[in-house]
């Protein structure tokens, strides 16, 4: 089986994060770039399938230069080679340019199974992975907890409001997982220096195909126009319980009225 | 004035308040038109509430279909609505399912799509919060119309009493928006209390709750209050309460009147699922807890004693 995993960099969200002044994108500069979270979830799946059903392992990252660290990262846990779509065109491009160019991507490496977190830490949108499927025909089963493959046939488990739906699709397809699905493991040292051997391509939007004008800037569907931090909460009023902790909660709770 | 689409969700034949809430925030852009996406008999019973909160209209898109397979096949009804009424915006709930339909929409219309608003202007200008609650951020769709999805307990739903009519949608799919067959839905029991997402008060428990069985103090107060019940990613991962009630950076986002957080230190990860709730109320051990840094209330103390003992007061006070 032909595994692709998306792999995002995003900035650390244990730590401050903040939006460029001059152009409203995320400052990356400033802020500690790790791999999104949800993203490692999705790697473990991946190797966890190769190692049941065999086949090969290809992450796919599209990001600046540094976005590399990452993709090093994640080639360290065990994925066999990785693409690094780099342009320069790229900067500023929304959620659906970046379906545009992913699907490119994707295409090309013609995968029997995609692989995604179901939403990164930074953006929080979770529309790529029926973004990807819309623009590439391929099959959505997102929000996974659980995922069984046989054959050519995939059922999750989704995660849903009320509990949980058993969906099924045949491969080609797209899973997106939450961070319920399995604990990733953590990289040895093996694999650490194997990972830098690994081949990783870099594409262009040229290699891709996709015209510089779709992208970018230049072919966003959406524009921030300002941005600014939102006050600080500031600390109220905090009693040390001696006895009557509990009745001066509900005086509280009762002079805003919820009691 | 023109159309501006709000998508219903529902759960068992009863609208869910974040419909509630989109159909007030629609009404400030033009007319309301709520689209029912469902199996044959989705809409009949929704259409009273729905008009109660001033929509003019019903669109029923209803096929069975639509029930047999994952989002595909309500984007794609959505898609042919939007084409034939030009509305002035869409809205959708912020939701798993809600951002998943716009995604597609916005594919399939190459239109720029916005999640996780908490406002919308009538000239399209929209507000979401970003970082964990840490960053405002005013942005725009700036190819094809407004396309947003509304982050529950945005705005406070008000009703205005209209009388829609119902307009049955033809759904016409393509094989491709039936590649995901959904064969059962099996709902977790969390008894009668709210949904997360959706309460007006949430009592979570972390890592100082200290035990699964310990969990029923929380249940309590939350049960006295109303509340949805929620849990910190700690003892989420230690096996105290179910993954589906994590509130934080990795699982729910809520924003309530009211959010007590028990034992709960309020590291960043927990921050951001949680630190736009109208009032916060902090019960720790630890006098240096970060969450007392955001709590308008905070009682430093154990957990096991001022937990019961605010339950019990309740009571005492009713």
């Amino acid at each position: 089986m032909k595994i692709v995993v998306l792999v995002k960099q995003v900035p650390d969200s244990g730590a401050e994060r903040n939006l460029r002044a001059d152009d409203n994108t995320v400052d990356r500069a400033s802020a500690n770039n790790v791999i999104n979270e949800m993203d490692e979830y999705a790697i473990e799946e991946a190797l966890r399938l190769q190692e049941a059903h065999g086949g090969e392992v290809t992450v796919l990252t599209m990001g600046p230069d540094r976005a590399t660290e990452s993709i090093r990262k994640a080639l360290s846990m065990g994925p066999d080679a990785a693409v690094h779509v780099l342009d320069d065109a790229l900067a500023g491009t929304d959620a659906l340019g970046t379906s545009k160019v992913l699907a490119a991507a994707i295409s090309e490496l013609a995968p029997d199974l995609v692989i995604s977190g179901a939403e990164s830490t930074d953006a929080r949108g979770q529309v790529m992975p029926h973004m990807l499927a819309e623009r590439l025909g391929y099959a959505a089963l997102t929000g996974a907890r659980k995922l069984t493959v046989e054959g050519s046939q995939l059922t999750v488990e989704r995660q849903t409001e009320e509990g949980y739906e058993v969906v099924t699709a045949a491969t080609p397809a797209i899973v997106s997982v939450w961070d319920t699905i399995n604990e990733p493991r953590y990289p040895s040292f093996k694999g650490i220096m194997a990972a830098k051997k690994k081949p990783v391509a870099t594409k262009s939007l040229a290699d891709l195909g996709v015209a510089a004008d779709q992208v970018g800037w230049a072919g966003a569907a959406t524009t921030v126009l300002s941005h600014s931090k939102r006050p600080a909460r500031s600390a109220g009023q905090k009693v040390a319980d001696s006895g009557d902790g509990g009745v001066a909660l509900v005086d509280f709770l009762s002079s805003e009225k919820f009691v | 004035m023109a159309e501006v689409l709000v998508v219903v969700e529902s759960s068992g034949g009863t609208v869910k308040k974040v419909t509630l809430e989109m159909l007030t925030l629609a009404r400030s852009l033009g007319e309301p038109a709520a689209v029912v996406l469902g199996p044959p008999g989705t809409a009949a019973p929704l259409v009273d509430k729905l008009g109660e909160y001033g929509a003019t209209k019903v669109y029923a898109a209803e096929s069975a279909e639509i029930d047999e397979h994952l989002v595909a096949p309500k984007a794609t009804a959505l898609a042919q609505l939007v084409k034939s009424v030009s509305p002035a915006a869409v809205l959708i709930g912020s939701t798993q399912e809600g951002k998943e339909i716009a995604g597609r929409l916005a594919v399939k219309l190459d239109n720029g799509v916005l999640t996780d608003v908490v406002e919308l202007a009538a000239d399209g200008t929209a507000t979401q919060v970003a970082f964990a609650g840490s960053t405002i951020v005013k942005s725009k769709v700036t190819k094809g119309l407004p396309l947003v999805t509304v982050r529950p307990n945005s705005l406070t739903p008000s009703p205005a009493a209209a009388a829609p009519s119902v307009e049955q949608v033809e759904v016409a799919l393509a094989d491709s928006d039936k590649l995901a067959v959904v064969t059962k839905r099996v709902a977790e029991a969390k008894g009668a209390r709210p949904e997360l997402t959706e309460a007006s008060i949430v009592v979570s428990g972390g890592r100082g709750v200290a035990s699964a069985e310990n969990f029923k103090i929380i249940e309590e107060l939350a049960d006295l209050l109303g509340a949805a019940v929620g849990a910190s990613r700690a003892a989420t991962d230690s096996g105290f309460y179910p993954h589906a009630f994590q509130v934080g950076q990795t699982g729910k986002t809520v924003s309530p009147q009211l959010y007590i957080a028990v034992g709960i230190s309020g590291a960043i990860q927990h921050r951001a699922g949680m630190q736009t709730s109208k009032t916060i109320v902090a019960v720790n051990k630890d006098t240096e807890a970060p969450i007392f840094e955001l709590a308008d209330f905070g009682v430093v103390g154990d957990l096991n004693q001022v937990v019961p003992q605010a339950s019990e007061e309740i009571r005492k006070r009713r």
